[in-house]
């Protein structure tokens, strides 16, 4: 990948019309709330319009999709004309614009388009796939026009309460849907290969899942004011930061399950019925556990879903592995997929590096010190130590293949764990966006 | 390399450990947890603090190492290779590059030159025997990546390193400073447990209630503790907190003045979360707040004699307490200004669909929080040590229309609170409860409050003439029993007494007529106090049994007095950490050198090129440090703007596999 745009193609009118729009609104903003921003969020308006304008010209299908998002959150906004309730009686506002609304359009969306993708998959249908990716686009459209709208209503239920919504639990985990979704189409688009989607979906999915069930059952998606730990600039760029991490090592991760159905390896008959068996041992585990957390009394029985969940994710895999190169015909070539799933730990090591430094710092402002082996930072570390070992042994060693496949698999575990694990798991300073 | 990637490994195992082990946790919790044998193995390995645990800083120094001798021993060889054009190469060595591509044809060197300049190629050309090599390269600083990166990792530990307690750890070994075990004022703790003021780089806490201050802060230290000496005094003048309508905390600010040691002041400002003062390189946090030490007016209840009287206390401190003749200490604990309570959903879901869908469009959330007031804890220890614990609030509590005064008790720490629930009267006080306790548990009253409710029962045709005294001996001995121990002592009376067939209906006579006589017990104080006598109505034999249940229960409340708070004037405390980090901003250089090291090695492609040109033929090779689908593009893209358009050789490059 390379970071010039302009050597590769030369902009064009709507680049600059898009650049144009970009830069108006940013006067704009700035000019109607520049008074009620301090210099370091002066500064990251700043720099998000910056950011903006060159994703617009890198990658060009955001010049429609942001600015048609953005006039899409402003309609939204000014149909509530100031007002919360009006949400619930005004009819594109109720069935479409409101932040919940589009939220539950996002989750329908994204499983519609996974399902496509795997009728495209398997029936090597190209209209599926185009259809498919469609629906992925209009998702991450929802999800980011809810973003948005949360974001306005946040302030409706009072001046001191709005912020940004990527607070808590709820908040990112829409937002990983929708940087994990968009970082997805840039590859599909520029590798041309959509049938990889039937993977990266599948995480985006379980996400999605997870949305409903906070939603449904906990009520999570209902905004918190801010705690006095998180009123701070530094959470809009910490958490974005992260969550470009989080994405992208979600989406290697399920490359790596792709490979490793694309990649045929020599296996005897035993080995596939053990690995049968493995698989079938720890499903069957799994569905012990998961129906006796009753029992187990309320901290332990969410603990033992989440272990459940993960047993069920590695007899998934055991049957990954006795059916090697089994999809064969019908995914992009092995050395593609490893070469996107490459290109993405390479972008998800970068910002989840950015980011752990600026939680670092921001950790110096609020807790007194820029390290404080809270478990939460240290499970960032070992997830950083994980994909830099990944990275060395890709480079230096030039590892390839199976190993790094797995092991990119095993990474999604690890970050999984440093993302929902250490908040169901540990304490520490870090406490926010628990269960 | 590979020692330096096994430490990466090893690294993260370690780290995960301290995650597991709630780190620097009071030494005692660690010995209840896991038993002494096992305290003693886990402390010894460093487990409580596995991050400045020797072996932990061990690994880390290996890495450092290790580290440095990967960039001591390829930097040279980078730097000369950056500098190099390879313009030596050979005919053959550029035809096993697998990107190449040639030509039957003499180029033209200038069209090539124009070609790489507008590609941002740097290059050189060699003339040799019946040839020219242009040897072109575009991307070396990609090799400053590995450069940034790996001294990074160095610099990053240096500056973790400065602001880390290594001095202090290696002073304790050697026994010149030792962690003061004891709980004494800070005055009396000697030199050897003392840092002083000019200590390089230091994390500690102190505890401030408003209008005092401190020039020394108490830093952790295993089972211990050392005072650091502050080149400062710092005063807490007032503290704030602000709260949502909701009732979540909002704002937590101290203010504060900073003073030299000859009482200049030197600053003063707010401290606020996320917002800390800095001070001659010390960094001032707000990390807590608490109660100062509140001004408290309590309502001593006798609960022998039924007399009150008032009580002055200071939260969090001691005193003395003389009950009946016995001695206690009354020791009290926080006392909080507010209690906010979650009463949990106003509206339950009737679980359709419909309703859920409701909920779940609303950003809005349905909060049902109470603020239950003031509140005291405080423990009452009797001459033989055991204390038991109380809470009592300040203001009176609603429920289901009649108001009460909540006070709450436990044995146990570990236990929750359990909560007696006193009537109040219509004057809101507990005046009429204490009055009618003290009455119903005094046997000399109970021939009295007998032949009242035998007559009343007479009156109202409840009981025949014949039967009217045998009532009154049973009104008198239920009682008896209730003043022996409440519900409990009636119930251990039927179980022993009365068989079992009966024991139901036996209980609810007993209960009815134990009513009745609390109705005339009532009359009786009310008629004794002077007041009008209550209607025997609705809220009043609700209030009847309310009384009945309270003074039942307090049988078990472990105390001789009841203990209510009237008033108080708050004083607020607040907690604040103070940091020395001298290596801040070196960890911050070394963040900033690994951000740009990552970003270079990834995205910077380094690329070499070179054209050779001779009249017999010639040859185009790219070679890049990474190998993948962007370099196939860009060699069919010099392909096809430098090599004439002939038929492409066999052994074209451009399709082959990827090597393991």
């Amino acid at each position: 990948m390379s970071f010039a745009p302009a050597s590769r193609t030369t902009l064009g009118k709507l680049d600059y019309g898009f650049a144009a729009l970009i830069v108006l609104a940013a006067v704009f903003t700035f000019q109607r709330y520049g008074s009620f921003l301090d210099y370091y969020e002066q500064g990251i308006l700043l720099g998000s319009a910056a950011g903006m304008i060159w994703l617009g010209w890198f990658w060009k299908p955001l010049r429609v999709f942001i600015p048609l998002c953005g006039l899409l959150a402003l309609g939204g906004i000014a149909l509530y004309d100031g007002e919360l309730g009006n949400g619930a009686s005004r009819f594109w506002l109720k069935y479409a614009l409101s932040s919940q609304s589009a939220v539950m359009w996002m989750c329908v969306l994204f499983f519609l388009a996974t399902l496509m993708y795997w009728l495209g998959l398997l029936g090597r249908s190209a209209t599926a796939l185009g259809v498919a990716s469609g629906l992925t686009w209009a998702a991450a459209a929802a999800a980011l026009i809810s973003k948005l709208v949360r974001w306005y209503e946040s302030y409706l239920l009072g001046a001191d309460v709005g912020h940004i919504p990527v607070s808590n639990l709820y908040e990112v985990f829409i937002l990983f849907c929708l940087i994990t979704a968009l970082m997805y189409l840039y590859y599909e688009g520029r590798y041309a290969a959509r049938s990889m989607g039937a993977f990266v979906l599948l995480v985006i999915s379980a996400a999605v899942a997870f949305i409903i069930w906070y939603t449904f059952d906990r009520q999570a998606h209902e905004i918190q004011p801010l705690i006095p730990a998180l009123q701070s600039w530094w959470m809009k760029i910490h958490v974005p930061a992260n969550f470009v991490g989080y994405g992208a090592f979600a989406m290697a991760a399920m490359l790596g399950v792709a490979w490793l159905l694309a990649e045929p390896a020599q296996q005897t008959t035993a080995q596939r019925r053990t690995l049968l068996l493995v698989a079938g041992g720890i499903a069957a585990l799994a569905v012990a556990l998961h129906l006796g957390s009753g029992q187990l009394g309320d901290v332990w029985q969410g603990r033992a879903l989440f272990v459940a969940k993960f047993g069920y994710c590695a007899a998934l895999l055991a049957i990954v592995a006795a059916n090697r190169g089994k999809l064969a015909g019908h995914l992009p070539a092995p050395a593609l997929l490893d070469e996107i799933s490459y290109k993405a730990i390479a972008v998800g090591f970068l910002f989840f590096t950015i980011a752990t430094i600026l939680g670092a710092m921001w950790a110096a402002d609020a807790w007194g010190g820029y390290w404080s082996w809270d478990p939460k930072e240290t499970w960032a570390l070992i997830v950083w130590l994980n994909y830099a070992t990944w990275l060395h042994m890709r480079l230096i060693k030039g590892w390839r293949g199976a190993t790094l496949a797995w092991w990119s698999v095993g990474g999604l575990f690890v970050t999984t764990f440093a993302f929902i694990g250490v908040n169901m798991f540990l304490s520490g300073l870090h406490s926010y966006g628990g269960l | 390399m590979r020692f330096a990637v096994s430490l990466l490994v090893v690294l993260a195992i370690a780290s995960v450990i301290g995650t597991v082990l709630k780190q620097n946790e009071p030494y005692n919790n660690y010995r209840i947890e896991f038993g002494e044998f096992w305290f003693r193995q886990f402390e010894a390995f460093g487990l409580f603090d596995v991050y400045h645990s020797s072996w932990f800083l061990l690994i880390l120094t290996f890495l450092v190492l290790s580290t440095s001798l990967c960039i001591w021993r390829h930097v040279p060889g980078m730097l000369r290779e950056m500098r190099g054009f390879r313009e030596r190469a050979t005919l053959s060595s550029l035809q096993r590059i697998s990107h190449h591509a040639e030509t039957g044809k003499a180029l033209d060197p200038a069209q090539i030159t124009a070609h790489l300049q507008q590609h941002g190629y740097r290059w050189r050309t060699r003339d040799g025997a019946g040839f020219t090599l242009i040897a072109a390269k575009k991307g070396s600083y990609q090799k400053l990546g590995y450069f940034f990166a790996h001294a990074a990792i160095v610099v990053i530990c240096i500056g973790g390193l400065m602001d880390g307690n290594l001095p202090l750890k290696l002073a304790e070994t050697f026994g010149s400073k030792v962690p003061e075990m004891r709980d004494v004022p800070q005055s009396q703790i000697p030199a050897v447990s003392r840092l002083q003021s000019g200590n390089l780089s230091f994390r500690g806490d102190v505890f401030l209630a408003e209008g005092s201050s401190a020039d020394v802060i108490f830093l952790n230290a295993g089972q211990g503790y050392f005072v650091q000496e502050l080149p400062f005094l710092l005063k807490l003048k007032q503290f704030h907190i602000e709260h949502y309508s909701t009732g979540q905390p909002k704002r937590f600010a101290s203010d504060i003045e900073v003073y030299d040691p000859s009482g200049k002041l030197l600053k003063s400002g707010t401290v606020e979360v996320n917002k800390p003062l800095i001070v001659d390189g010390v960094a001032i946090y707000q990390s807590s707040f608490g109660d100062g030490g509140s001004a408290l007016q309590l309502r001593s209840w006798n609960l022998a004699s039924g007399e009150s009287s008032a009580l002055a206390a200071t939260s969090k401190s001691n005193q003395p307490l003389t009950v009946n003749g016995e001695q206690y200490r009354l020791e009290l604990l926080d006392f909080r200004p507010f209690n906010i309570e979650n009463m949990g959903r106003k509206t339950p879901a009737d679980g359709s669909l419909q309703s859920a869908m409701a909920v779940a469009q609303s950003v809005k959330g349905e909060h049902n929080l109470k603020n239950m007031g003031p509140s005291i804890q405080f423990k009452l220890r009797d001459a033989t040590g055991q204390a038991v614990e109380f809470q009592s609030y300040m203001l009176p509590w609603q429920d289901e229309g009649a108001w009460y005064q909540l006070s709450g008790m436990r044995r146990e720490v570990s236990q929750p609170m359990g909560f007696l629930r006193i009537p109040l009267d219509k004057d809101m006080k507990p005046d009429t409860f204490m009055r009618l306790r003290t009455l119903l548990l005094d046997t000399k009253n109970h021939g009295e409050i007998a032949r009242r409710t035998a007559e009343q029962a007479y009156r109202s045709g409840g009981v025949s003439s014949e039967s009217r005294e045998q009532f009154e001996q049973i009104t008198q001995g239920v009682l008896a029993e209730f003043a022996k121990g409440g519900f409990p002592a009636i119930d251990d009376f039927l179980t022993s007494r009365v068989p079992e067939a009966q024991r139901q209906i036996v209980a609810q006579t007993y209960l009815k007529v134990l009513q009745g006589a609390t109705q005339e017990a009532l009359a009786l104080v009310q008629q004794r106090a002077g007041q009008p006598v209550a209607q025997a109505d609705a809220a009043q034999f609700r209030f009847n049994s309310d009384s009945l249940v309270a003074i039942s229960n307090m049988f078990d409340f472990g105390s001789p007095v009841y203990l209510q708070l009237e008033s108080f004037d708050e004083v607020k405390a607040s907690g604040f950490q103070l940091t020395r980090s001298p290596g801040k901003n070196v960890v911050y250089l070394g963040s900033l050198l690994l951000v740009l090291g990552i970003f270079f090695m990834f995205y910077i492609r380094e690329n070499r090129l070179w054209v050779r040109i001779s009249p017999e033929g010639s040859i185009l090779a790219l070679t890049s440090n990474r190998r993948s689908s962007d370099l196939d593009r860009e060699f069919e893209l010099h392909r096809t703007a430098l090599l004439p358009a002939d038929p492409p050789s066999p052994e074209d490059g451009s399709n082959e596999k990827e090597s393991a």
